[in-house]
């Protein structure tokens, strides 16, 4: 957003650190356990591992480059 | 919100038939824990938002034009997201499952030239008049004679959509998860009503780019790990090719060309011919869509810049072109991947199936109508055997369930949770969007020139704030309306289509020539409409005369809407042009601001080639091109 105040984009950035965090431990979780969910196909690839580590690390990157306080574009 | 999405998904999400028969079944998927956390964190930052944006929100400017202070970015992600709602990917997913890529061309043809005309050729007149709205511009440029029929039939329109998208969201919901109707309604118009009044424009604009992310970021999987099933796109097709011939009757090739099979209306699974593909919908339905409506247009009027304002539709056509690939394609990959839970291929079926074969206490209720309803399709048999004895494992689903189905099939806790959101994020911000525009367009263009005129600037905050309270509540009185008024969502669905067509007609001619009068733009916006909603009573009336209004025999009801919509056009130009040569101009001395050729633009500072929004146009154009000889 132009001007002061949060970016949106820094809400993006908490969402999807709180959302890929929360994934991708769930991910490690089963995937230590071997508890895979029943009905659920491709499990062997272990979707929710690196597609909660990939939204971690967007989240990380946009809640750090839009914190308050810093100029945004 | 609604006006792209295929009346097929209308009539099935919500139809109260259809809803029925959902709340007998038992829900497609069941939340665990961490699902629920995913989706509370999400209503969390919603409100989080909501009260921050509070203290951003005082003045008129700030509440209904978010203080006019949108990046390119944010201006063109909330537009493309505006009309990227639930009702709308779940609908074109279903209708890729009937008809193959056919459904990308509302979403290529259907939007993009559109797109590029609004940030190119009409924004520079929305933006130098200043103007707040829509009908705002028609009340300069024709008077409030314009303004009021427009004013009107938006805030009807908006308000009804609402309401819809509310009922649609709690019947997904119900179906998708088991919640209850009521319970979804209040949790949602609450958030909505809380976040909208405290935020006013500005947090619905940052609700739609969320949305946009969430969408992606649920909705990508999808794909991805079909695409993985079938081993890749060649995979999918071949299968396709193998499979639908028997099923559906239609050569699967026919399922991956856009144009080849649109020569004639019985050639293609969509029963349309090419003319009405980019007159009706390239052109009428669709820059009536982009151009004109309101609820998209406010978004890009909230740039910072003229130059924002331009730019913002071209980034975003960009998206638009990426969205068939998490709504088309996993229509075509539910195709050969869905399975009956005794590992038979599972065929889809139209919402008059489903609601036809309501089965209760192990039983269908109707096995006449059921029978005959499963006889139009390509069930098998035998299938057809298991469901009229009530087999527990004997599932139908609607066309409109395979993206959720598909959702299922892949995403496990915490990614169905994503998945879910994002769904809810959708219809959450439809409704948002709706009411945001609709306290515009009341409090600016009926409460301020019909009520008020005299009310001080915190005064027309308050009734903005107050209006979206009283939209949300009207809508829910909507949402309930839908839910037991058989049949009224075919007409709140037309809505959109009856007053689009003349809409652009009027505004067209307002904006490129300078003869246009007063009088005309009144009579030809009104009588446009009467036309049109003429059209759409006599089809449904007499179901016959979809053959005349379609030009075609094998015409099918997709093919009506966009010649409806040509025809409308039309007349409502016609009508434009006649009026204004019989009637007195205006001095061009007036026009500045608002009529090409009567407005000087404002110089744009140079900038470098990157940020040039004629070399992002170009680019986009070649995309499309390249995109539609590719599927040919």
């Amino acid at each position: 957003m132009h001007g002061s105040g949060i970016s949106i984009w820094f809400f993006i950035g908490v969402l999807l650190f709180v959302y890929g965090g929360l994934i991708c431990g769930y991910g490690i979780y089963e995937w230590l356990t071997a508890s895979y969910p029943v009905g659920v196909q491709l499990t062997a690839l272990h979707t929710p591992v690196w597609w909660g580590a990939f939204l971690f690390l967007v989240g990380v990157f946009y809640s750090v480059r839009f914190r308050p306080g810093r100029a945004s574009s | 919100m609604f006006g792209l999405v295929p009346s097929s998904a209308i009539a099935g999400v919500v139809h109260p038939a259809a809803a029925l028969v959902a709340f007998a079944a038992s829900p497609l998927a069941r939340l665990s824990p961490l699902d629920i956390v995913v989706i509370a964190v999400y209503f969390a930052m919603v409100l989080w938002i909501g009260f921050y944006l509070k203290g951003r929100s005082n003045t008129s400017e700030e509440f209904f034009m978010a203080g006019r202070e949108m990046t390119a970015w944010i201006a063109g992600l909330s537009f493309v997201s505006a009309n990227l709602g639930s009702l709308e990917l779940m609908g074109w997913a279903g209708s890729a499952y009937q008809y193959g890529i056919l459904a990308t061309h509302w979403y290529w043809i259907g939007a993009i030239p559109a797109m590029l005309f609004l940030g190119l050729v009409m924004m520079p007149f929305y933006y130098v008049s200043k103007t707040h709205s829509v009908p705002g511009y028609l009340d300069l440029r024709y008077g409030g004679g314009a303004r009021t029929v427009a004013a009107f039939s938006f805030a009807i329109e908006m308000i009804l959509m609402s309401g819809v998208n509310m009922f649609a969201m709690a019947v997904v919901m119900k179906v998708v998860l088991g919640w209850d109707i009521t319970f979804s309604i209040l949790v949602s118009s609450v958030a909505v009503a809380l976040y909208v009044g405290l935020g006013g424009l500005r947090s619905a604009i940052f609700n739609e780019v969320l949305q946009f992310v969430l969408i992606w970021g649920g909705a990508l999987l999808v794909p991805i790990l079909g695409l993985v099933q079938t081993g890749g796109a060649a995979g999918l097709k071949k299968q396709i090719m193998t499979n639908m011939q028997s099923m559906t009757g239609v050569h699967g090739d026919s399922y991956f060309h856009l144009w080849r099979d649109t020569g004639t209306f019985a050639a293609n699974p969509m029963g349309v011919h090419w003319t009405g593909i980019v007159f009706g919908l390239g052109f009428v339905i669709s820059f009536g869509y982009w151009t004109t409506d309101f609820l998209v247009v406010q978004r890009v009027l909230a740039a910072h810049n003229l130059r924002a304002a331009r730019m913002a539709p071209i980034i975003g056509s960009f998206f638009k072109m990426a969205v068939p690939f998490i709504v088309i394609l996993p229509g075509l990959l539910g195709l050969v991947l869905l399975q009956n839970p005794d590992g038979s291929r599972r065929q889809l079926v139209g919402e008059d199936v489903v609601a036809a074969c309501t089965a209760s206490r192990g039983a269908v209720d109707d096995p006449a109508s059921c029978t005959a309803a499963m006889s139009k399709t390509t069930l098998p048999a035998a299938y057809q055997q298991k469901v009229l004895s009530g087999a527990p494992d004997a599932e139908l689903h609607s066309y409109n369930q395979a993206l959720p189905l598909m959702m299922v099939r892949y995403l496990g806790p915490g990614l169905l949770g994503l998945g879910i959101t994002a769904l809810i994020a959708g219809f959450m911000s439809g409704m948002a969007g709706n009411v945001s525009a609709f306290s515009t367009v009341w409090t600016y263009d009926i409460y301020k020139p019909l009520i008020n005129k005299k009310g001080t600037d915190s005064h027309y905050v308050l009734v903005g704030r107050l209006s979206i309270l009283i939209g949300v509540a009207v809508s829910i009185g909507a949402a309930y309306l839908v839910m037991h008024a058989h049949g009224i969502m075919d007409y709140v669905q037309a809505l959109f289509s009856i007053f689009i067509a003349p809409l652009l007609a009027t505004i067209l001619l307002g904006m490129f020539w300078k003869r246009a009068t007063k009088w005309a733009g009144f009579i030809g916006l009104l009588t446009g409409i009467v036309f049109s909603a003429s059209l759409f009573m006599w089809v449904k009336l007499v179901p016959s005369a979809l053959a005349s209004v379609a030009l075609s025999p094998d015409a099918k009801p997709m093919a009506e809407n966009v010649f409806r919509a040509l025809w409308a056009f039309l007349f409502s130009f016609a009508v434009v042009v006649v009026v204004s040569l019989l009637t007195k101009p205006r001095p061009v001395a007036e026009l500045e601001g608002l009529v090409y050729g009567a407005t000087p633009l404002p110089k744009e500072e140079p900038v470098p080639f990157y940020k040039n929004e004629y070399m992002w146009a170009i680019l986009v154009v070649i995309l499309f091109v390249a995109l539609n000889v590719i599927f040919w």
